[in-house]
């Protein structure tokens, strides 16, 4: 049980790269966090800092409120799941999960129950005397993850566990491991680049770019109100559609709200309707279909606009200039090449400023 | 495999039987050599089925040794070459896997020039360095002993190499998980490499047993005394004699038991020597 507050935390490699560049974050006790980002965001350098497997360059490091910077991997109070799980290939799943505790010179009785007790959480019971290369995917992750409960630590960290894993059963651990660490009710740091997963499993979800934190918090909440147009396009999918309010057509339509000084406007897929009508209060879109994609539910309708403009700040998902994502229930499917009008409520546009860093609220 | 079809499948089957016949008719002959009486073999007259002296020739060449040149029983030699082939297996096995886990999972200054030291004496064998090494052992008073016979071809680059590759492949996450699961160096070394170790070293200890129980040029130059003698050194003694007939019959028992324990080493660990060279478990 430990609170985890990285302060100002600085990584820089010895040929100068900085991988880090100041991150501040506060996992309250037996929370849950997310650290989610494109691929060299550094948020598994920040995790593997956080283990004590990477050197802390600058700032602080503090588990259940002791300074770690300078701290043995193995003296932190934490365990690992590592992504291509790192089982002792040569023990047994019972040594494989014993070995820990056995170094640590516990008693022969306690390491027996404590490794049988995770083993009938995790249902290896019968596998206990197997070697890892006996064992399917799904089961070598759950041997790593009793390896890191049996423990007891303070902490548990999470590099990726699940990207080795085919979809169907990386749902299901999914599931298995929030039920998990909601049960043992212990604090929990996950590194994953896959959006889904950290919108579900997070309580604190950290959105990771470059080396720095792009957004903290409550998973819907930066769904909701997305900091940045790095946060806007990042999490949710398809991706937030963004635009530059510089057209006249777009101008217009927000003259008035406030937010004429916005330089970018987002809109998600999901807030459009198709509709001929014009509303009150909102933002019409006329647009040509170009393509749809129908996946049962919903309908993913892709569009160009009329008129085209320039290009947004390099952003991943980013769309195509001119190109809007429209979801309309599964239902519906325009043809075609055919001229719609989309609208989305006032309420529901997200304003940035023209280096998408900053949210304008309207 | 392939399969062929009747006649073709013939063909093949002796083209490897011609083969076998080739590899092994000098063995069968210094098999059937060993069981003969000498007179029978100094006169060209020696038949092609082993004769009927294989207990006493045999006796003979472990017991007692040959009447001439080398008076030393072959038993003994067998016993000083094993004792070299195991010193020099197992030590190059343990100073080379030392090595090379400093090397790959330590950093120290001069990391790499140590690395290219240790890689550069592959170009160095005992033949080359003969005289320093013989002025070193002389100087150490290691002539005539199993130390002299097997320390100079201890330090091994090879060895090294091969360690240092496998060492290369092991995941990382392993050593982190180790270190997570409070392993220290020595530990993660005897609890996880060593173990993975295992196909690998195995492997290495049959190529250098061979390699060490087929030593000749070596054991020739330090050793003096007849009891220190190997069977390599042994053998070639015999063959060479002065004045008397050279007793061919003891010359080729000696041969016959020189191939034996080679033989046996393969043979024993022939699975984990294969699995060694294909398998990576990991």
């Amino acid at each position: 049980m430990a609170n985890v507050t990285l302060r100002n935390v600085r990584k820089t490699y010895p040929g100068g790269f900085e991988a880090i560049k100041g991150v501040n974050v506060d996992v309250g006790d037996g929370q849950f966090c997310v650290l989610v980002g494109p691929s060299g965001c550094g948020k598994s350098t920040l995790l593997r800092m956080v283990a004590g497997l990477e050197t802390v360059t600058g700032g602080e490091i503090d588990i259940g409120g002791r300074i770690v910077n300078q701290i043995e991997p193995a003296d932190r109070d934490i365990a690992m799941v590592f992504q291509n799980y790192a089982l002792y290939p040569h023990m047994s799943v019972f040594n494989n999960m014993a070995y820990g505790l056995r170094n640590r010179g516990m008693k022969e009785a306690e390491v027996k129950s404590r490794v049988d007790e995770a083993a009938r959480v995790l249902e290896l019971t019968s596998m206990l005397e197997r070697k890892p290369r006996q064992l399917s995917g799904g089961q070598r992750q759950r041997v790593a993850m009793g390896r890191a409960i049996v423990r007891q630590p303070k902490v548990f960290l999470f590099d990726e566990p699940l990207s080795n894993l085919d979809a169907k059963l990386r749902i299901a651990m999914r599931v298995e491991i929030r039920k998990l660490q909601r049960r043992l009710n212990t604090t929990s740091i996950y590194v994953t680049h896959d959006q889904l997963e950290a919108m579900t499993l997070a309580d604190v979800l950290v959105v990771m770019n470059g080396g720095q934190v792009e957004q903290v918090g409550n998973p819907l909440a930066i769904y909701e109100k997305p900091a940045t147009t790095f946060v806007a396009s990042f999490i949710g999918a398809p991706p937030m559609n963004l635009m530059s309010t510089r057209p006249e057509e777009i101008r217009s339509q927000l003259a008035g709200s406030g937010a004429a000084d916005a330089g970018i406007l987002g809109i998600r897929p999901e807030d459009f309707v198709i509709t001929d009508q014009t509303p009150a209060d909102g933002v019409v879109l006329p647009l040509t279909v170009e393509a749809i994609e129908r996946v049962g539910a919903e309908t993913f309708v892709y569009g160009t606009r009329a008129q085209d403009e320039q290009r947004i700040a390099a952003n991943p998902g980013e769309l195509p200039p001119g190109e809007v994502i429209v979801r309309i229930p599964g239902s519906e499917a325009p043809p075609i090449g055919e001229k719609i009008r989309v609208a989305a409520m006032r309420q529901k546009l997200h304003l940035f400023s023209g280096d998408g860093r900053t949210r304008i609220e309207a | 495999m392939v399969e062929e079809e009747g006649f073709r499948r013939y063909i093949a089957h002796i083209i490897l039987w011609i083969g076998i016949a080739i590899v092994a008719f000098p063995v069968y002959i210094a098999f059937v050599a060993s069981t003969q009486d000498n007179a029978l073999i100094a006169n060209g007259q020696m038949s092609l089925l082993p004769g009927g002296h294989f207990f006493e020739v045999y006796y003979q060449t472990i017991f007692v040794g040959t009447s001439g040149s080398t008076r030393e029983p072959v038993g003994n030699m067998m016993l000083n070459s094993l004792v070299m082939a195991l010193l020099i297996a197992v030590g190059k096995i343990a100073i080379s896997i030392i090595s090379a886990y400093a090397i790959v999972y330590f950093r120290f200054p001069f990391r790499m020039p140590i690395f290219w030291i240790i890689f550069v004496t592959l170009m160095l064998p005992v033949e080359v360095r003969i005289y320093p090494t013989y002025k070193i052992v002389a100087d150490l008073h290691m002539l005539d002993s199993y130390a002299g016979l097997s320390l100079p071809l201890i330090a091994s680059a090879t060895a090294t190499l091969l360690f240092r590759q496998f060492f290369m492949t092991v995941p990382d996450e392993l050593l982190e998980a180790s270190r997570i699961d409070g392993a220290g160096p020595l530990r993660f070394f005897w609890d996880t490499l060593l173990p993975l170790s295992r196909t690998n070293m195995a492997a290495l200890f049959v190529i250098l047993f061979i390699l060490g129980w087929n030593q000749y040029l070596w054991p020739l130059l330090i050793t003096t005394r007849d009891d220190m003698q190997t069977i390599q050194v042994g053998i070639r003694k015999m063959i060479t004699t002065t004045d008397a007939l050279t007793e061919w019959p003891i010359v080729m028992a000696t041969a016959v038991l020189a191939m034996l324990p080679p033989v046996f080493v393969v043979v024993a660990m022939q699975k984990l020597f294969v699995r060694g060279l294909v398998e990576t478990e990991k």
